[in-house]
């Protein structure tokens, strides 16, 4: 069955996007793209040194669209310098907009992703803001030029879980753009969830990372994504409160 | 308000009788919680969880890989000057001891720059005596923009400032701000520091905060361990912290936990600290602040260094000289001994050997000139 997911001009046969950050090794993250299938790779641009040998992109694949992070911005400004950087840099015009004020819960600031969202979106990158679930604000993404939503299922690095799931579905529903469930994952049901909800496709880096198995835990999301996708496009069942008979008492009448 | 009105409540509080009042159940029921407050903090940092260690050092272990994963921050101090018009009774730089005091000049921090460039830092902190004659704001600031062409991040850890010099050092390039209160107990607190401006207790003790308001991107806090009753100091220093981090949610707060080392005079506290309260007082410190940051210096030794990386450490200095020029020179001073002299290879493989990812670089500033 082909479905492809074409965001920003590529086509994508994985709907599973992974993280570089978090890993003992950096040898770990070429392991993990291969179990995975991802073909989407977001990278920390401050974790970026090209002076030093351990540089980290010296281990992403060559076939990996990389989707460079804005972590550790706390403003706007701060977040357009570093997208800037990045696409100097040779990283590519695609930016995951992370603009965090908050050092407590790490928080995603909604109101200057926005702003960073439209000042980047006007210099013609892919934008892809990771956000708090809020409608209006992914309206205001989405009309400043976000090529899809990017909102948090939980805090990063939680492994919650989608704790902000009656939010999704509205945002999957209302917002015609791709959504992007990023965030407190932390297991293959969760992802397959959210999949089977109608996102687009996943971002998560701490569950793989932090597994006892990274290699085993990212083929297990890898299988989970791709459940949760068919399980959408087949159309499930509706729920129903009560049990209904498939042999109804009032059968006789028909 | 600032954390002196904190400081004054917690002063009232009965530590003879408050440490005895929690029991094990106490330690494992803070453990449960996702949110602890102040009495949780002092249950953890109570006689009874001396039992609950190794469940604290559990769950310290799983908060600290999920928010910082294995990965262990690495960066070296430089020390600028050594000149100090202060008397501490714990410090080889106090302005008592006559030694020949100098500071480094426009080309002898180039060429310490480098070298420490060289062996992968990207992260500096920079650290002087108290002297606003011999080591002014205006000489940091012209250091920081010399450093800034060699390094990713350089912080400060230099005499309390005003709000106006804090952000004056930001916009020439300096992100962090660590500045030690080293003894929160006031009485002990002004026996220690005989003469110099670090005998205003309060002025040190807002220092933090002015950072936060200048806006500095992390501000890194402390008490040196062993110079007062280690469950009062660490309490108290946790306190500031979780006061400093509801303030200034946009600020990264961390904390680090310095024991006291031999130095240039013969004082010798009488708290000691042993190898148990260090891990009990940096595992409290984790289960109550989730996200700070936690430094490991090289005050302690190899050893225990090796132990500690799994319980909640998530910044480490290594190859570290205490002496002005360190890195290039020989025959200063140091401000204290050292403990684990390993230089950046062996710190490197020792973290990767325990499935560690040691990280030089993890932010680029952005404000001043860029490198």
């Amino acid at each position: 069955m082909s479905d492809p997911f074409v965001l920003g001009g590529i086509s994508l046969t994985s709907r599973l996007f992974i993280g570089t950050g978090k890993y003992s090794r950096n040898t770990l993250i070429p392991e993990v793209v291969a179990s995975s299938g991802s073909e989407v790779i977001t990278v920390a641009l401050r974790r970026v040194d090209p002076q030093s040998q351990e540089n980290i992109m010296n281990y992403i694949p060559s076939q990996m669209t990389l989707l460079p992070n804005t972590s550790g911005a706390r403003t706007a400004e701060e977040a357009v310098r570093i997208a800037r950087l990045a696409r100097a840099g040779g990283l590519g015009n695609w930016v995951k907009i992370e603009v965090i004020s908050d050092q407590k819960y790490l928080l995603p600031d909604n109101s200057e992703t926005i702003r960073a969202t439209e000042i980047l979106a006007a210099e013609g990158f892919v934008v892809l803001p990771y956000m708090s679930p809020d409608l209006s604000a992914a309206l205001r993404m989405k009309a400043a030029g976000a090529a899809a939503i990017m909102p948090l299922g939980a805090p990063i690095g939680s492994n919650r879980g989608l704790k902000t799931k009656e939010l999704l579905r509205i945002l999957i529903s209302e917002v015609d753009l791709p959504i992007i469930v990023d965030a407190g994952i932390g297991r293959p049901s969760e992802a397959a969830e959210a999949m089977e909800m109608g996102a687009s496709a996943v971002l998560l880096n701490t569950a793989i990372a932090t597994a006892r198995d990274p290699l085993l835990m990212a083929e297990a999301f890898r299988e989970a994504v791709s459940s949760g996708r068919k399980a959408y496009l087949a159309g499930l069942g509706p729920v129903e409160e009560a049990a209904v008979h498939s042999s109804p008492l009032t059968g006789f009448l028909n | 308000m600032s954390f002196y009105e904190t400081v004054l409540r917690l002063e009232q509080l009965p530590y003879e009788t408050l440490w005895k009042q929690y029991a094990a159940e106490d330690v494992k029921r803070a453990l449960r919680k996702e949110r602890l407050d102040e009495h949780d903090l002092q249950a953890l940092l109570s006689p009874a969880a001396a039992s609950c260690l190794e469940e604290m050092a559990q769950r310290a272990q799983q908060l600290t890989r999920s928010h910082f994963g294995h990965v262990m921050q690495l960066f070296t101090p430089m020390y600028l000057a050594d000149f100090c018009v202060n008397h501490c009774t714990y410090c080889s730089f106090s302005s008592i001891y006559d030694f020949p005091r100098k500071k480094l000049g426009p080309e002898e921090l180039r060429q310490e720059a480098s070298v420490i460039a060289a062996s992968g830092f990207r992260h500096l902190l920079v650290l002087t005596g108290e002297s606003r004659k011999e080591s002014p704001t205006a000489y940091v600031k012209d250091c920081v923009k010399i450093l800034r062409e060699y390094f990713s991040s350089v912080s400060i850890e230099v005499n309390p400032l005003s709000i106006e010099e804090y952000r004056d050092l930001m916009e020439a390039g300096v992100d962090g701000l660590t500045l030690y209160q080293e003894v929160y107990q006031q009485e002990t607190y002004r026996k220690l520091h005989i003469k110099g401006p670090k005998r205003v207790y309060r002025n040190r003790l807002d220092a933090p905060e002015r950072g936060c308001q200048a806006g500095f991107r992390s501000v890194n806090i402390g008490a040196l361990l062993g110079m007062y009753d280690w469950r009062q100091e660490a309490f108290f220093t946790a306190m500031h912290a979780r006061y400093l981090q509801d303030k200034y949610p946009e600020c990264e707060i961390g904390l680090s936990a310095p024991r006291f080392r031999p130095y240039l005079g013969e004082f010798n506290p009488d708290s000691e600290v042993t190898d148990r309260a260090l891990v009990q007082i940096i595992l409290a410190y984790r289960l109550f602040l989730p996200r700070a940051g936690i430094t490991l210096s090289t005050r302690e030794p190899a050893s225990l260094r090796d132990h500690l990386v799994h319980l909640g450490i998530t910044k480490m200095s290594a190859g570290v000289s205490t002496e002005v020029g360190g890195h290039t020179q020989t025959g200063g001073t140091p401000q204290f001994e050292i403990s684990d002299s390993r230089n950046v290879q062996e710190i490197t493989d020792m973290l990767t050997a325990n499935s560690l990812q040691p990280v030089f670089k993890d932010w680029d500033i952005l404000t001043g000139d860029p490198a």
